[in-house]
């Protein structure tokens, strides 16, 4: 091969580095050219700001970092930011999250199109900052556009992704990406990071429309009296009803510019199976990994996987589900007291009722805290879902625990 | 709430409830929140502007007109009420020291202003 050649394969071939989910997340924000940081420090999501910090003392990225002194007062400067015209991006976990719940109702109200990742974490107390997903269903009903991603290469699009949609002036909703804390924001994957200005030609920056201006005024944050709250607030559910198919679109236009995309929810050894898990970021990752064994047992049990939590992408998992006997739904987080313990479960009931399909629903809460689930457990809910084809499983399996 | 307003509907409104038009809160009637009407007796006020003064929403005017009490007292203004924006506090009630001002329920279902 001659040099010419070489190095034209060179440019063809992106080569990956290593990077954690929380690198990975930072250099998102770097290709983004995000204008306004405010954050926090919280563990597991730290990282990211400190490498975007990074980014920034190297002049790698031009953006304003804002120190502050709570994670209430980051959410609210990053709204404020965004408010003004600026991408802006913050990022958080666990308790952190908690402290914003005030201010993520706000985000949604004042329609600022932010984004923000999610390191997932327990929440206290007792004190734990291994991973599960009470922080983020928490706060799945705050109007905020909630996406989980399994790896960190996915982590890195969708970061990318969330901006086209956030901003999109038929949007205008805040998005969150959440992923597993530790399990994926501390751990090495291989990743492909794209060049500033394919990624800006991809997303580029759509300033909020209103933003503040001293030569344009106009009123944010208006009080509503009971003649208007109502219409403001249905306005978010009318902007969250296009959601799925504005990520359909942003996830295809992606693919197209870099040979990479997921879907709204995916589906993994789905065409011939009897039974489906339902789960949600590393876990899918693991189950994808564990049940082509199962399949090699005589279980037929594929994956659903949820990319899109909310608005929950009705349409797209109906596709998957129609012709199934059983639905497993995993739960990291456990809603105390529910009919179905498991949140996701909650909803998948809503679903299968809505929609008139008979399939038998098992809800499985587990990994709370990051109790420890490998291969083998994941099999043992492969059999579940196959055993609850023909015997229904009304009450929430809490599995793992020792009760 | 919103008397003399077109209530829009959801998409009719900007994004977050935003407005774009400065001094907007001039067309929002907060006379609408009113139970109690202060009425001034034109006989009784001895034009002390004290209701001028206290009032918290500006809703009492001086008004160049003439009055002439049935003892002969002539005046050159008068004071009214600006009904479109007085909530009715009944701060001015309390602050007349000529006990001028009366508090007098709304008619329920609202009347004419």
């Amino acid at each position: 091969m001659t040099l010419a050649a070489k190095e034209e394969l060179r440019v063809e071939y992106k080569k990956p580095r290593p990077l954690s989910t929380n690198s990975a997340v930072a250099h998102a924000v770097k290709d983004l050219d995000v204008d306004v940081v405010a954050a926090y420090p919280i563990t597991p999501q730290t990282t990211v700001v400190e490498k975007i910090s990074e980014f920034i003392a190297n002049g790698e990225l031009e953006a304003e970092m804002i120190h502050v002194e709570s994670e209430h007062s980051a959410l609210s400067a990053t709204i404020a930011a965004s408010l003004t015209g600026a991408r802006a991006f913050t990022a958080t976990a666990s308790q952190g999250l908690e402290l914003m719940h005030e201010i993520l109702h706000i985000a949604s109200g004042l329609r600022a199109p932010i984004v923000m990742s999610v390191a997932m974490r327990a929440l206290s107390a007792p004190i734990s900052i291994w991973n599960d997903h009470s922080d983020v269903m928490n706060a799945r009903d705050t109007g905020w556009v909630i996406m989980f991603v399994s790896s960190a290469q996915e982590a890195y699009d969708t970061v990318i992704q969330a901006y086209r949609i956030a901003e999109d002036r038929d949007v205008l909703l805040p998005v969150m990406v959440a992923y597993d804390g530790y399990v994926m924001s501390h751990t090495m994957e291989p990743v492909v990071t794209e060049d500033r200005d394919s990624v800006l030609a991809y997303a580029p920056k759509r300033p909020f429309p209103y933003k503040l201006d001293p030569d344009k005024p106009v009123t944010i944050g208006v009080i509503a009296d009971p003649d208007w709250y109502y219409e403001i607030k249905y306005q978010i559910v009318d902007a969250m009803r296009r959601v799925p198919q504005k990520l359909e679109e942003a996830d295809r236009e992606f693919g197209k510019r870099f040979g990479r995309s997921y879907g709204v929810v995916e589906c993994y050894l789905c065409e011939d199976a009897k039974s489906l898990i339902v789960a949600a970021s590393s876990y899918a990752a693991t189950l994808k990994a564990v049940l082509p064994r199962a399949w090699e047992r005589g279980l037929k049990v594929g994956l659903l996987r949820l990319r899109l939590y909310r608005p929950f992408p009705e349409e797209y998992i109906l596709r998957h589900i129609e012709d199934k006997d059983s639905i497993l739904v995993i739960d990291r987080a456990i809603s105390y007291g529910a009919p179905y313990q498991g949140p996701l479960a909650n909803e998948f009931a809503g679903l299968l009722l809505k929609h008139d399909i008979k399939a038998n629903l098992v809800s499985v809460v587990a990994g709370i805290g990051q109790r420890r689930m490998v291969d083998e457990d994941f099999m043992k809910l492969a059999e579940i879902a196959w055993e609850a084809r023909i015997s229904k499983k009304p009450e929430t399996i809490f599995y793992g625990v020792r009760a | 709430m919103s008397e003399g307003v077109r209530l829009l509907k959801y998409n009719e409104i900007l994004p977050g409830g935003i407005i774009d038009e400065p001094g907007s809160s001039l067309k929002y009637k907060t006379g609408s929140w009113r139970a109690l009407r202060p009425v001034i007796d034109q006989e009784k006020c001895v034009r002390c502007r004290l209701c001028w003064i206290y009032c918290p929403d500006a809703a009492i005017l001086e008004v160049d007109e003439e009055y002439v009490t049935k003892k002969g007292r002539r005046y050159k203004i008068s004071y009214k009420v600006n009904y479109d924006y007085c909530k009715g506090c009944g701060v001015c009630a309390q602050e007349c020291p000529v006990n001028a001002i009366e508090m007098v329920p709304e008619p329920i279902g609202g009347e004419e202003q």
